[in-house]
């Protein structure tokens, strides 16, 4: 039996109403509960960013890529990979029927780019958790432990950061054999050195401090202080440099792409399209600038949130 | 602990001459000169003013003194082991375990991204005590152990958000999971009022009746390490200069010890004018 509740029993109880008050409760300076706090947290750092019109649309470029590359197969009018008539479909301008026009093999160059989404993400996704580990890794280790370690391992990271990323990646992929996978594999290796190095200054400054002494005090052997104490403490900024990487990961794996050494044909990669297209520049635009302009406009998002991010989760970037 | 060499059970911990010396590029500054001391099961108090290495003694037994630092000692023996000459892994099972230290300042010595919680389960994992749901228990019954009111809430509460006083007892809790047989507690009280400081000293006391625990305290409080320890030295510039049993302090001898006893505050008559430590040069050498 529901016996309609009074309004004042229902005041009586303290409650603030959640949903009227849902903005008064998140930045309420005295929250009752760790969620609530952490709701809070969360919801004025979300402020910080929205106002921040920069970020705000790298966000939405990103939130765009993500939906574009889950819903590909119902946003793709045509199949990406299986040619159309090659003697009427070929080379279309963009129109009605092909949205952004048809490449050399007749094939729906919007559908293309569509499915050509979820490489780039997949690239973009699978160096970062690649390198990010290998990075945090090598930086804390050779932080912490110092001396010969240290030495060496940064030695090694010096290597890779002296030569440009986009002629290190080369050389991998061309060592490796050219796929997808392999430029993965091959970006990830050029990615980890800055993070290495970012990781290792902040664990040069933890390994002094007195809850380290504390953690050897408790008997815990030099590689579980590392995972247990030091990594956690690097990670944010780790984080932050990862995001504001994604921008040149993608321009890398585009690269790599247009000189033929990424993904292999018909597999819709955005760089390799442009590479297509590159033949048929001055009478058929469309076929290399579309892609082209996927490419820019995604690496821009990727850009505006790394920066946002940054401001975000870093107060002492922002203020500056 | 004489009675116990003769009956040929090592004391507890045995330091001679020990030194603790950090070459600097201003110079080396030397922390502990020479420090000797036989500890068994009691509770043996090391005061001083600040500076004058205190803290770096306690570190050197542990091992922990931190880099350019040199520690030298003709002995160094705990429990008949020789410290000095323990391989990394061995001196590592000691840690915790066997010997442990509460260090001075809890704001520091706990890590600020944990919860009091998950350090205490760490350390019991750490010295493989227990796992999961068994080392979760484990850390709620250590916080009550150390009169902790609310022992789950202060479970998952980060360093920051506790007072002084609870950081100090978490600090505690966590430096005795192990069980140690020596403890060296390096100003555990400071950071406390009159009331928590007399409920520390009260958990420390028990431990070391109900476990026989050693216990080294140090503090710079000359009339609070009397009325708690059994013996006490007196340290100065990295030397003791004076060992006496605490029932006798009043009857040291040293001028320094004098000088530290005079300059308490008392709490019938005014002294005027206010005496000040006299500190002789030639006590250093
Ligand atoms: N890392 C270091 N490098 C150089 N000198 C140091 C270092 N750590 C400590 N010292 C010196 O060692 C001496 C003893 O320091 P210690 O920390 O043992 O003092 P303390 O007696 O514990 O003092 P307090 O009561 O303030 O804690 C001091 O003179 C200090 O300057
Ligand atoms: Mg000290």
């Amino acid at each position: 039996m529901a016996v309609p509740t009074p309004p004042a029993a229902q005041h009586d109880r303290g409650l603030p109403a959640p949903p009227a008050g849902l903005k008064a409760w998140l930045t309420s300076p005295a929250p009752a509960s760790r969620t609530q706090a952490r709701l809070g947290r969360f919801y004025r750092g979300w402020r910080g960013f929205v106002r921040n019109p920069a970020a705000m649309a790298g966000f939405v470029i990103v939130l765009l890529l993500l939906v574009v590359a889950a819903s590909a197969d119902l946003i793709a009018t045509h199949s990406p990979t299986v040619a159309g008539d090659l003697r009427t479909e070929r080379l279309l301008p963009p129109g009605g029927e092909f949205w952004l026009g048809t490449d050399d093999q007749a094939r729906d160059i919007w559908s293309r780019i569509v499915h050509g989404s979820r490489v780039t993400l997949v690239v973009v996704l699978l160096v970062s958790v690649i390198s990010m580990p290998v990075g945090l890794a090598v930086g804390t280790v050779s932080g912490y432990a110092g001396g010969v370690v240290d030495a060496v391992l940064m030695r090694i990271t010096d290597i890779f950061l002296a030569f440009p990323r986009l002629v290190l990646a080369l050389a991998f992929v061309a060592a490796l054999g050219p796929g997808i996978e392999n430029a993965i594999i091959a970006i990830a290796i050029t990615a980890w050195p800055p993070y290495a190095r970012l990781a290792r200054a902040e664990a040069l400054q933890l390994r002094g401090a007195d809850f380290i002494a504390a953690a050897k005090l408790q008997g815990a052997s030099p590689l579980r202080i590392v995972a247990v104490h030091i990594v956690p403490m690097c990670m944010p900024s780790v984080i932050v440099r990862v995001t504001l990487d994604m921008a040149g990961v993608i321009l890398i794996a585009a690269g790599l792409g247009f000189l033929g050494l990424g993904a292999q044909p018909p597999q819709p990669e955005w760089g390799a399209m442009v590479a297509s297209g590159r033949r048929f520049l001055i009478d058929q635009w469309w076929v290399a600038a579309m892609p082209g302009a996927a490419i820019f406009i995604v690496s821009l998002g990727f850009n505006l949130l790394g920066d946002g991010l940054r401001d975000v989760l870093d107060p002492k970037a922002a203020e500056r | 602990m004489s009675a116990e060499n003769a009956a040929g059970t090592p004391p507890l911990l045995d330091v001679k001459n020990l030194s603790v010396r950090y070459p600097l590029r201003s110079g080396v500054v030397e922390a502990v000169r020479g420090v000797s001391f036989v500890l068994g099961r009691e509770r043996l108090g090391i005061v001083g003013e600040s500076g004058s290495g205190k803290s770096q003694t306690g570190r050197a037994i542990l091992g922990l003194t931190p880099q350019p630092g040199i520690v030298a000692a003709d002995r160094l023996r705990f429990d008949g082991i020789d410290l000095l000459s323990l391989p990394p892994r061995e001196m590592r099972r000691l840690r915790g375990r066997r010997i442990s230290m509460v260090m001075q300042d809890p704001k520091y010595s706990l890590n600020p991204v944990m919860t009091v919680g998950a350090q205490i389960v760490e350390a019991c994992r750490v010295q493989k005590l227990a796992g999961g749901r068994a080392a979760k228990d484990r850390a709620l019954d250590m916080l009550a152990a150390v009169k902790i009111d609310d022992p789950r809430r202060v479970f998952g509460l980060y360093p920051h958000e506790l007072s002084g006083g609870m950081g100090q007892r978490a600090m505690i809790a966590m430096m005795l999971v192990g069980e140690p047989d020596l403890l060296i507690a390096d100003e555990p009280t400071s950071a406390l009022d009159v009331t928590i400081q007399l409920e520390v000293l009260k958990i420390l006391d028990e431990l070391v009746a109900t476990r026989g625990m050693g216990l080294v305290f140090i503090s710079h409080d000359l009339r609070l390490v009397a009325s708690f320890c059994d013996r006490v030295l007196v340290m100065y510039g990295g030397r003791i200069v004076e060992e006496v049993a605490a029932a006798r302090l009043g009857e040291a001898g040293h001028p320094y010890t004098r000088g530290l006893l005079g300059s308490a505050p008392r709490l019938s008559g005014s002294v005027h004018p206010l005496p000040v430590l006299e500190r002789d040069p030639a006590w250093l050498a």
